[in-house]
Protein backbone atom coordinates (compact mmCIF):
# COMPACT_ATOMS: atom_id res chain seq x y z
CA UNK A 1 0.00 0.00 0.00
CA UNK A 2 2.72 3.09 0.71
CA UNK A 3 4.28 2.15 -2.06
CA UNK A 4 1.18 3.49 -3.51
CA UNK A 5 0.45 6.14 -1.55
CA UNK A 6 1.15 9.48 -2.98
CA UNK A 7 2.95 12.27 -1.36
CA UNK A 8 2.11 15.51 -2.16
CA UNK A 9 3.90 17.88 -0.05
CA UNK A 10 7.00 19.07 -1.05
CA UNK A 11 9.80 20.00 0.96
CA UNK A 12 10.18 22.70 3.66
CA UNK A 13 12.52 24.73 1.59
CA UNK A 14 9.80 24.93 -0.76
CA UNK A 15 7.08 26.50 1.39
CA UNK A 16 9.06 28.96 3.21
CA UNK A 17 10.07 29.95 -0.35
CA UNK A 18 6.26 30.49 -1.27
CA UNK A 19 5.68 32.02 1.74
CA UNK A 20 8.52 34.40 1.21
CA UNK A 21 7.10 35.56 -2.27
CA UNK A 22 3.44 36.23 -0.28
CA UNK A 23 5.22 38.29 2.37
CA UNK A 24 6.86 39.93 -0.72
CA UNK A 25 3.84 40.50 -3.01
CA UNK A 26 1.86 41.69 0.39
CA UNK A 27 4.66 44.61 0.81
CA UNK A 28 4.67 45.26 -3.04
CA UNK A 29 0.75 46.07 -3.17
CA UNK A 30 1.63 48.32 0.35
CA UNK A 31 3.80 49.93 -1.31
CA UNK A 32 1.92 50.19 -4.82
CA UNK A 33 -0.88 51.71 -3.14
CA UNK A 34 0.82 54.83 -2.07
CA UNK A 35 1.55 55.94 -5.76
CA UNK A 36 -0.89 56.96 -7.97
CA UNK A 37 -1.57 55.30 -10.52
CA UNK A 38 -5.38 56.70 -11.47
CA UNK A 39 -7.34 53.91 -12.37
CA UNK A 40 -4.53 51.23 -12.75
CA UNK A 41 -4.45 51.55 -8.90
CA UNK A 42 -7.29 49.05 -8.32
CA UNK A 43 -6.12 47.05 -11.23
CA UNK A 44 -2.87 46.10 -9.83
CA UNK A 45 -3.74 45.94 -6.74
CA UNK A 46 -6.58 42.98 -7.42
CA UNK A 47 -3.58 41.39 -9.76
CA UNK A 48 -1.38 40.81 -7.08
CA UNK A 49 -3.99 39.30 -4.71
CA UNK A 50 -4.53 37.19 -7.20
CA UNK A 51 -1.40 35.59 -8.10
CA UNK A 52 -1.65 35.84 -4.03
CA UNK A 53 -4.25 33.63 -3.72
CA UNK A 54 -3.32 31.23 -6.97
CA UNK A 55 0.31 30.75 -5.09
CA UNK A 56 -1.76 29.47 -1.97
CA UNK A 57 -4.10 27.45 -4.04
CA UNK A 58 -1.94 25.71 -6.26
CA UNK A 59 0.96 24.81 -3.78
CA UNK A 60 -0.38 25.06 0.11
CA UNK A 61 -3.81 23.79 -0.67
CA UNK A 62 -1.93 20.76 -2.98
CA UNK A 63 -4.17 21.33 -6.51
CA UNK A 64 -1.14 21.09 -8.11
CA UNK A 65 -0.32 17.78 -8.24
CA UNK A 66 -3.31 16.71 -6.54
CA UNK A 67 -4.05 12.93 -7.09
CA UNK A 68 -8.17 13.52 -7.55
CA UNK A 69 -7.83 15.35 -11.12
CA UNK A 70 -11.48 15.78 -10.25
CA UNK A 71 -10.83 18.30 -7.40
CA UNK A 72 -9.16 20.57 -9.87
CA UNK A 73 -12.61 20.94 -11.69
CA UNK A 74 -14.08 21.42 -8.61
CA UNK A 75 -11.84 24.49 -7.77
CA UNK A 76 -11.80 25.52 -10.99
CA UNK A 77 -15.99 25.21 -11.28
CA UNK A 78 -16.20 27.43 -8.16
CA UNK A 79 -14.29 30.27 -9.58
CA UNK A 80 -15.70 29.98 -13.12
CA UNK A 81 -19.33 30.52 -11.08
CA UNK A 82 -18.34 33.55 -9.05
CA UNK A 83 -17.04 35.32 -12.28
CA UNK A 84 -20.46 34.86 -13.31
CA UNK A 85 -21.63 36.54 -10.42
CA UNK A 86 -19.88 39.26 -10.43
CA UNK A 87 -19.56 39.71 -14.11
CA UNK A 88 -22.82 39.31 -14.91
CA UNK A 89 -24.09 42.06 -12.00
CA UNK A 90 -21.39 44.38 -13.11
CA UNK A 91 -22.20 44.00 -16.73
CA UNK A 92 -25.95 45.54 -15.48
CA UNK A 93 -24.39 48.15 -13.07
CA UNK A 94 -21.52 49.35 -14.61
CA UNK A 95 -23.57 50.35 -18.26
CA UNK A 96 -26.53 51.97 -16.07
CA UNK A 97 -25.67 54.97 -17.07
CA UNK A 98 -25.65 54.84 -21.00
CA UNK A 99 -29.68 55.19 -20.29
CA UNK B 1 -3.39 3.68 17.91
CA UNK B 2 -2.45 0.55 21.14
CA UNK B 3 -4.72 -2.23 18.56
CA UNK B 4 -3.24 -1.31 15.27
CA UNK B 5 -1.23 -4.61 14.78
CA UNK B 6 -3.50 -6.67 16.57
CA UNK B 7 -6.56 -5.42 14.24
CA UNK B 8 -4.11 -5.61 11.19
CA UNK B 9 -3.43 -8.91 11.56
CA UNK B 10 -6.80 -9.63 12.24
CA UNK B 11 -8.58 -7.89 9.26
CA UNK B 12 -5.63 -8.03 7.00
CA UNK B 13 -6.63 -4.26 6.80
CA UNK B 14 -3.00 -2.04 7.31
CA UNK B 15 -4.69 0.87 7.93
CA UNK B 16 -7.11 1.03 11.13
CA UNK B 17 -8.68 4.83 9.85
CA UNK B 18 -9.52 2.95 6.69
CA UNK B 19 -13.74 2.70 6.05
CA UNK B 20 -14.38 -0.64 4.66
CA UNK B 21 -16.73 1.50 1.65
CA UNK B 22 -13.42 2.71 0.46
CA UNK B 23 -10.82 0.78 -1.91
CA UNK B 24 -7.81 1.98 0.12
CA UNK B 25 -6.72 5.11 1.93
CA UNK B 26 -6.00 6.42 -1.16
CA UNK B 27 -9.20 6.56 -2.49
CA UNK B 28 -10.89 7.56 0.87
CA UNK B 29 -8.65 10.68 1.57
CA UNK B 30 -9.32 11.84 -1.97
CA UNK B 31 -13.14 11.12 -1.31
CA UNK B 32 -12.50 13.55 1.88
CA UNK B 33 -10.49 16.03 0.05
CA UNK B 34 -13.62 16.54 -2.63
CA UNK B 35 -15.83 16.93 -0.14
CA UNK B 36 -14.07 19.76 1.43
CA UNK B 37 -13.77 21.26 -1.59
CA UNK B 38 -17.40 21.25 -2.23
CA UNK B 39 -18.07 22.88 1.07
CA UNK B 40 -14.87 25.63 0.08
CA UNK B 41 -16.62 26.32 -3.23
CA UNK B 42 -20.14 27.19 -0.78
CA UNK B 43 -17.95 29.55 1.20
CA UNK B 44 -16.24 30.87 -2.13
CA UNK B 45 -19.75 31.70 -3.15
CA UNK B 46 -21.14 32.95 -0.12
CA UNK B 47 -18.02 35.78 0.59
CA UNK B 48 -18.42 36.73 -3.33
CA UNK B 49 -22.08 37.73 -3.04
CA UNK B 50 -20.25 40.35 -0.12
CA UNK B 51 -17.97 41.30 -2.24
CA UNK B 52 -19.91 41.60 -5.05
CA UNK B 53 -22.38 44.04 -2.81
CA UNK B 54 -19.03 45.62 -2.04
CA UNK B 55 -18.29 46.05 -5.65
CA UNK B 56 -21.55 47.57 -6.55
CA UNK B 57 -22.00 49.78 -3.60
CA UNK B 58 -17.86 51.06 -4.13
CA UNK B 59 -18.79 52.14 -7.73
CA UNK B 60 -22.38 54.09 -7.05
CA UNK B 61 -20.83 55.47 -3.82
CA UNK B 62 -16.71 55.98 -4.66
CA UNK B 63 -16.01 59.24 -2.94
CA UNK B 64 -17.68 57.72 0.57
CA UNK B 65 -16.17 54.65 -0.19
CA UNK B 66 -13.26 56.50 -0.83
CA UNK B 67 -12.98 58.14 2.16
CA UNK B 68 -14.27 55.26 4.53
CA UNK B 69 -11.44 53.92 3.15
CA UNK B 70 -8.83 55.98 4.35
CA UNK B 71 -9.90 55.66 7.62
CA UNK B 72 -8.76 52.36 8.16
CA UNK B 73 -4.71 51.71 9.09
CA UNK B 74 -2.61 50.38 6.18
CA UNK B 75 -0.24 49.41 8.60
CA UNK B 76 -2.46 47.28 11.03
CA UNK B 77 -3.93 45.53 8.19
CA UNK B 78 -0.52 45.06 6.34
CA UNK B 79 0.38 43.35 9.61
CA UNK B 80 -2.74 41.37 9.83
CA UNK B 81 -1.70 39.95 5.97
CA UNK B 82 1.54 38.90 7.12
CA UNK B 83 0.38 37.77 10.24
CA UNK B 84 -1.76 35.05 8.36
CA UNK B 85 0.17 34.16 5.58
CA UNK B 86 2.72 33.49 8.01
CA UNK B 87 -0.08 31.01 9.27
CA UNK B 88 -0.99 29.65 6.31
CA UNK B 89 3.22 28.59 6.19
CA UNK B 90 2.91 26.80 9.91
CA UNK B 91 -0.18 24.76 8.59
CA UNK B 92 1.23 23.51 5.38
CA UNK B 93 4.69 22.21 7.40
CA UNK B 94 1.87 21.12 9.97
CA UNK B 95 0.78 18.58 7.28
CA UNK B 96 3.83 18.00 6.14
CA UNK B 97 4.75 16.90 9.52
CA UNK B 98 1.78 14.76 9.95
CA UNK B 99 2.55 12.75 6.76
CA UNK B 100 5.96 12.31 8.34
CA UNK B 101 4.42 11.15 11.26
CA UNK B 102 6.32 13.69 13.63
CA UNK B 103 3.70 14.23 16.39
CA UNK B 104 5.15 16.59 18.44
CA UNK B 105 6.10 19.30 15.80
CA UNK B 106 3.08 18.37 14.15
CA UNK B 107 1.51 19.52 17.57
CA UNK B 108 3.88 22.37 17.66
CA UNK B 109 3.21 23.64 14.49
CA UNK B 110 -0.78 23.66 15.31
CA UNK B 111 -0.41 25.83 18.52
CA UNK B 112 1.88 28.34 16.49
CA UNK B 113 -0.86 28.76 13.83
CA UNK B 114 -3.94 28.89 16.77
CA UNK B 115 -1.45 31.63 18.18
CA UNK B 116 -1.04 33.29 15.11
CA UNK B 117 -5.01 33.44 14.50
CA UNK B 118 -5.49 35.01 17.85
CA UNK B 119 -2.78 37.16 16.89
CA UNK B 120 -4.77 38.58 14.10
CA UNK B 121 -7.86 38.40 15.84
CA UNK B 122 -6.26 40.41 18.83
CA UNK B 123 -5.27 43.23 16.36
CA UNK B 124 -8.78 42.89 14.52
CA UNK B 125 -9.88 43.98 17.91
CA UNK B 126 -8.05 47.06 18.56
CA UNK B 127 -8.95 48.12 14.87
CA UNK B 128 -12.63 47.59 15.68
CA UNK B 129 -12.23 49.73 19.50
CA UNK B 130 -10.82 52.28 17.21
CA UNK B 131 -13.92 52.39 14.85
CA UNK B 132 -15.99 52.60 18.03
CA UNK B 133 -14.00 55.34 19.83
CA UNK B 134 -14.83 57.71 16.38
CA UNK B 135 -17.80 56.91 16.03
CA UNK B 136 -17.61 54.90 12.64
CA UNK B 137 -19.88 51.88 13.74
CA UNK B 138 -23.15 51.77 11.67
CA UNK B 139 -25.73 53.05 13.83
CA UNK B 140 -27.79 55.08 15.69
CA UNK B 141 -24.51 56.90 17.14
CA UNK B 142 -22.95 56.69 13.53
CA UNK B 143 -20.84 59.98 13.08
CA UNK B 144 -18.28 60.65 9.97
CA UNK B 145 -17.30 64.10 9.17
CA UNK B 146 -13.94 63.08 7.27
CA UNK B 147 -13.61 63.75 3.44
CA UNK B 148 -12.34 62.15 0.75
CA UNK B 149 -8.80 63.21 0.36
CA UNK B 150 -8.27 62.97 -3.11
CA UNK B 151 -4.65 63.80 -3.83
CA UNK B 152 -4.99 66.96 -1.29
CA UNK B 153 -7.91 68.09 -2.69
CA UNK B 154 -10.78 67.79 -0.41
CA UNK B 155 -13.96 66.02 -1.21
CA UNK B 156 -16.78 66.14 1.46
CA UNK B 157 -19.17 63.01 1.37
CA UNK B 158 -22.06 62.15 2.40
CA UNK B 159 -22.44 60.58 6.12
CA UNK B 160 -25.22 57.81 4.85
CA UNK B 161 -22.89 56.39 2.01
CA UNK B 162 -19.73 56.35 4.53
CA UNK B 163 -22.06 54.09 6.75
CA UNK B 164 -22.78 52.13 3.79
CA UNK B 165 -18.76 51.41 4.20
CA UNK B 166 -18.44 51.03 7.03
CA UNK B 167 -21.78 48.48 7.17
CA UNK B 168 -20.25 46.44 4.55
CA UNK B 169 -16.64 46.76 6.24
CA UNK B 170 -17.87 45.24 9.86
CA UNK B 171 -19.85 42.59 8.09
CA UNK B 172 -17.22 41.17 5.61
CA UNK B 173 -14.37 41.49 7.87
CA UNK B 174 -16.44 40.07 11.07
CA UNK B 175 -17.63 37.38 8.84
CA UNK B 176 -14.32 37.07 8.37
CA UNK B 177 -12.91 36.88 12.32
CA UNK B 178 -15.57 34.46 13.26
CA UNK B 179 -14.07 32.11 10.49
CA UNK B 180 -10.92 32.98 11.78
CA UNK B 181 -12.13 31.63 15.65
CA UNK B 182 -13.90 28.94 13.79
CA UNK B 183 -10.56 27.73 12.48
CA UNK B 184 -8.85 28.41 15.54
CA UNK B 185 -11.56 25.99 17.34
CA UNK B 186 -10.62 23.49 15.07
CA UNK B 187 -7.15 23.42 15.35
CA UNK B 188 -7.23 23.55 18.91
CA UNK B 189 -9.18 20.00 19.20
CA UNK B 190 -6.77 18.82 16.40
CA UNK B 191 -3.75 19.72 18.35
CA UNK B 192 -5.35 17.83 21.32
CA UNK B 193 -6.41 14.76 19.36
CA UNK B 194 -2.61 14.99 17.74
CA UNK B 195 -1.28 15.07 20.56
CA UNK B 196 -2.50 12.35 22.15
CA UNK B 197 -1.92 9.90 18.84
CA UNK B 198 -4.69 9.92 16.62
CA UNK B 199 -3.23 10.62 13.08
CA UNK B 200 -0.84 8.64 11.38
CA UNK B 201 1.20 8.70 8.28
CA UNK B 202 -1.62 6.66 7.32
CA UNK B 203 -4.71 8.67 8.31
CA UNK B 204 -4.29 12.66 8.73
CA UNK B 205 -7.16 13.60 6.92
CA UNK B 206 -8.84 16.17 9.59
CA UNK B 207 -5.40 18.00 9.26
CA UNK B 208 -5.13 18.22 5.98
CA UNK B 209 -9.11 19.23 5.74
CA UNK B 210 -8.75 21.80 8.96
CA UNK B 211 -5.41 22.97 6.66
CA UNK B 212 -7.71 23.74 3.66
CA UNK B 213 -9.89 25.50 5.23
CA UNK B 214 -7.57 28.09 7.04
CA UNK B 215 -6.16 28.66 3.58
CA UNK B 216 -9.36 29.76 1.79
CA UNK B 217 -9.72 32.03 4.98
CA UNK B 218 -5.97 33.85 4.30
CA UNK B 219 -7.35 33.79 0.85
CA UNK B 220 -10.23 35.71 1.63
CA UNK B 221 -8.48 38.35 3.56
CA UNK B 222 -5.73 38.68 1.04
CA UNK B 223 -8.92 40.10 -1.44
CA UNK B 224 -10.45 41.85 1.34
CA UNK B 225 -7.27 43.23 2.56
CA UNK B 226 -6.59 45.43 -1.33
CA UNK B 227 -10.55 45.83 -1.22
CA UNK B 228 -10.81 47.07 1.87
CA UNK B 229 -7.86 48.79 2.91
CA UNK B 230 -5.10 49.78 -0.17
CA UNK B 231 -7.51 51.09 -3.03
CA UNK B 232 -8.00 54.57 -3.12
CA UNK B 233 -5.06 55.05 -0.91
CA UNK B 234 -2.21 56.89 -2.73
CA UNK B 235 -1.64 60.41 -0.58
Amino acid sequence: MSEHEEHTSRSQGFYLAIGAGLLLLTATTVGAAFVNLGPFNPIIALLIATIKATLVVLFFMHVKGASEKLTGAIVVSGFFFLSILLTLSLADYLTRSWR
Amino acid sequence: MRNSEAAAMEHEAHNPALLHHFADAQQQKNAASLGMWLFLVTEIMFFGGMFCAYLIYRLNHFNAFAAGSQQLSIKLGAFNTAVLIVSSVTVVLAVKAAEAGRRKLLVGYLVVTILLGMTFLVVKGFEYNEKFEKHHVPGPTFNFTDTFDDNGKQIPVNPKEAELFFSLYFAMTGMHALHMIIGCGLFSVLAVLAWKGHYTPGYYTPIENAGLYWHLVDIIWIYLFPLLYLISRHS
